[in-house]
């Protein structure tokens, strides 16, 4: 059924369609309307059957989960930024002890400086922890990625996080498809664990594993995300028999057949990036763009495929490894092989910056001549951070360099640009 | 359920566990232990020191709980030594279904378990989580504090050996004053761990209103049992803090645990008490009271409050201190006398 609603409320509802038992609420902005919206469903009585538990924080929400999930319950939480963080021993846990939680990450910016605004920080900092990571393009593929991830969980046993851009995807309203519950139920079958804590038949889990065994588990974390890179086309093809529409998967390729220029990116930024790709292919350019809906596991083949007759790849990153530079990059150079093609990095939207399709139109335009540095800044305000660079090597007792430059670049201090 | 009167009526003087006395009890009311069907939820094999209290207590602990509930029970256990030494890889101790998931989140993750069950119509299995001192009151004391104010139906018991002993015996906030530990070493003006500082879990604990607090001992271990069976009869979030020695960390033979025990017991330097719903409801008496330097002088992580100083004078402010917090426990929670009413309804 049709309706326009907020992203989060959607989230809220799909969950609550795909029946989930344990339910952990803690709040933060920009996730916060997901786990609120639940709990009203719960609180209505709508979704019947579901204990939800407000929790003292994001480290005990996963905890929670990992509890239920170990005793045979379908387990959901949504948490963001430092909330992830301060969760991030639990995260690293669940995924080692194989609980196929769902989780909503609404991504967003982490401090110092704090920051609520949205960028993929906080995910990129769990990108390696074992979960399989989803990221949505709008809030419908949120809506249907939720329900693929329940289904692509239980049938792993692996924890999914679904990443959907704080505020930008959480708090805008759009048009939706909310499915019926008999659609998801056709879906998504009762969670059948693989393991459950049970006086019937007792065992042990989560045991202490030295050097004899460690590698081989360590190793069958990874054979499950390689499993995954298969099953996810698979889930999202049986979605869209149940559903009658396309989402998930691992790659969403626009226009790239026959495009030198082939621009990566995560998440809502793909909708302007395909404007501006619109735009140049009217005036001739041969440009396309590639969103990665599925980051953990990376589809190493599939993006090598996509890039066969690519000439260069410019990744729109919405995160910043501080003396690396860009995570995706570094992700689509391995995926390159021994393609020798340049991948120019643009971080970009940080912290909530807009990133506007003038801009992206003028870095996408030097790619194609190969005019682009190996990694750049989209919109950064060069004066600013060389006037704080001067300034501290100046004086030893420089102060903190947030606030300085805060107070550089507020209008309201023209005093302070010295 | 055993009637508190049965543990007060009889005194069980003859051996230092008590135990010998059960003969002369009830069927029904005879310690777990020394029943054929004991559970054995610990069984043999595990890889605790000699003479480890904890690797008692955690027994004596979990039989009863198996006993209260007919086998249908999960346990929670929080990174330790408890967790270390009962499951080295591929090898377990647990005859029971058991879950490790982290340090400082057991009872969370038992709050987790508890739904489950009750979402599916099962909370006749009934949940308990375990931890040392470490993971009780420092990092697992958010969640931990949690699941009490949330009145989850989960158990927590904490086996309190005064130290992180599986990382090598350092402080935590159970240390006693003046004891030395890897981070508090019996070295300068105030050897070992300091005065004025460190909390006390199970008044906190009550300070939530919970429904049933215990503190208890393996220097009793039918009252242990007792306590547990008895805290198994509530339902929501319920506490018990036992007192656990552990020879490596304090410095003691093997064989004196249990005689560490009692005399931390028969000092009123560990008060054994009762509360129901943040009131106390009963205290054990102390039978035998001795100085609290019979306790100490046992452990060598005390020595150094026995030592003679260069003018061949002992410096007996730290003991003079530790007793002052043992007459104060004796006060606090009337361990002498039958000021408060023995019995519980
Ligand atoms: C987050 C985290 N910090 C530190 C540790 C290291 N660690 C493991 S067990 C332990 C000590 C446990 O002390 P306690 O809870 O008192 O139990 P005990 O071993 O004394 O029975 C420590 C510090 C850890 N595993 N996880
Ligand atoms: S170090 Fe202490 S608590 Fe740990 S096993 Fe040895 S005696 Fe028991
Ligand atoms: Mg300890």
């Amino acid at each position: 059924m049709l309706k326009q609603l907020e992203g989060s409320q959607a989230v809220a509802e799909a969950v609550a369609f795909c029946r989930p038992e344990v339910v952990c609420a803690y709040p933060i902005t920009p996730q916060t309307h997901i786990v609120e919206g639940v709990g009203a469903l719960v609180k209505a009585g709508t979704l019947e059957n579901c204990e939800y538990i407000n929790v003292e924080s994001e480290f005990a929400a996963l905890s929670v989960a990992i509890g239920a999930s170990a005793a045979g319950a379908r387990a959901y939480t949504a948490t963001a930024s430092q909330g992830l963080l301060f969760m991030a021993e639990a995260v690293y846990n669940a995924a080692g002890l194989g609980l196929p939680i769902v989780m909503t990450i609404g991504n967003r910016a982490i401090g110092a400086p704090i920051n609520i605004w949205n960028d993929h920080t906080d995910s990129m900092s769990m990108k390696d922890s074992g979960w399989i990571q989803l990221f949505a393009e709008n809030n419908q593929e949120a809506v249907d990625l939720h329900i693929q991830a329940f289904r692509l969980a239980e049938e792993l046993s692996c924890p999914v996080m679904v990443c959907m851009d704080g505020f930008i995807l959480t708090h805008a309203y759009e048009r939706i498809d909310v499915p019926a519950q008999e659609e998801v139920d056709a879906f998504l079958p009762p969670f059948e664990p693989v393991q459950v804590l049970d006086p019937v038949e007792p065992y042990s889990i989560g045991a202490m594993v030295g050097p004899d065994a460690f590698t081989e588990v360590r190793y069958l974390a990874h054979d499950k995300q390689l499993q995954a890179l298969r099953l996810i086309p698979e889930i999202a093809e049986v979605f869209k028999d149940v559903f009658g529409r396309e989402s998930g998967g691992l790659l969403h390729p626009y226009r790239t057949e026959d495009a030198e220029t082939v621009v990566i990116a995560l998440g809502s930024v793909n909708g302007t990036i395909k404007e501006v790709i619109d735009q140049m292919r009217d005036d001739g350019a041969a440009i396309g763009s590639l969103s990665i809906c599925s980051f953990r596991p990376f589809p190493y083949q599939a993006i090598a495929a996509a890039l066969a007759g690519a000439k260069r790849v410019v990744v729109i990153e919405k995160s910043l490894a501080p003396g690396h530079g860009g995570m995706v990059a570094s992700d689509v150079r391995m995926a390159l092989g021994q393609k020798d093609i340049p991948v120019y990095t643009a971080i970009a939207g940080l912290g909530g910056r807009p990133i506007t399709a003038a801009s992206l139109m003028e870095v996408f335009t030097a790619a194609a001549e190969d005019r682009l540095p190996d990694m750049q800044f989209l919109d950064l305000d060069y004066a600013a951070v060389e006037h704080e660079i001067a300034r501290a090597r100046a004086t030893r007792r420089s102060g903190p360099t947030a606030e300085n430059v805060l107070r550089q670049l507020s209008p309201r201090h023209p005093a302070a640009k010295i | 359920m055993t009637e508190p009167t049965t543990r007060q009526r009889i005194r069980f003087y003859q051996t230092g566990t008590h135990t010998v006395g059960n003969r002369l009890l009830d069927e029904t009311k005879r310690t777990v232990q020394a029943s054929m069907a004991r559970a054995n939820a610990i069984t043999s094999g595990h890889r605790a020191c000699q003479g480890c209290g904890e690797a008692l207590g955690a027994r004596y602990a979990l039989d009863s709980v198996m006993r209260a509930t007919d086998g249908q029970m999960v346990a929670i256990n929080a990174t330790g030594c408890l967790e270390v030494f009962t499951t080295p890889y591929p090898e377990t101790s647990w005859q029971i279904p058991w879950l490790h998931s982290l340090f400082g989140n057991a009872p969370a993750v038992a709050t987790g378990v508890a739904a489950a069950l009750r979402v599916k119509g099962r909370d006749g299995v009934r949940v308990i989580a375990q931890g040392g001192d470490g993971g009780t009151t420092d990092i697992g004391f958010g969640c931990l504090s949690g699941m009490f104010e949330r009145n989850d139906d989960v158990l927590y018991i904490c086996y309190d050996n005064e130290g992180y002993m599986n990382t090598g015996v350092q402080r935590s906030s159970a240390t006693p004053p003046t004891a030395r530990t890897a981070t508090t070493p019996a070295l300068g003006e105030q050897p070992g761990n300091v005065f004025g500082t460190g909390k006390n879990l199970p008044l906190i604990a009550m300070a939530h209103n919970i429904p049933y607090v215990a503190t208890a001992s393996v220097a009793d271990l039918h009252d242990l049992e007792a306590k547990v069976s008895k805290a198994m009869s509530f339902r929501g979030a319920r506490y018990i803090h036992i007192m656990v020695p552990c020879p490596l960390g304090w410095g003691s033979a093997a064989d004196a645990t249990i005689r560490i025990a009692r005399m931390a017991v028969e000092s009123g330097f560990f008060p054994l008490f009762e509360a129901e719903y943040g009131e106390i409801t009963a205290s054990n008496k102390i039978r035998r009271r001795v100085p609290v330097s019979e306790y100490l002088k046992l452990q060598r992580r005390f020595a150094h409050l026995f030592k003679k100083g260069p003018d061949g004078e002992e410096d007996t402010e730290g003991l003079d201190r530790l007793q002052k917090m043992a007459d104060a426990n004796i006060a606090r929670f009337n361990l002498l006398d039958d000021g408060i009413a023995q019995g519980t309804s």
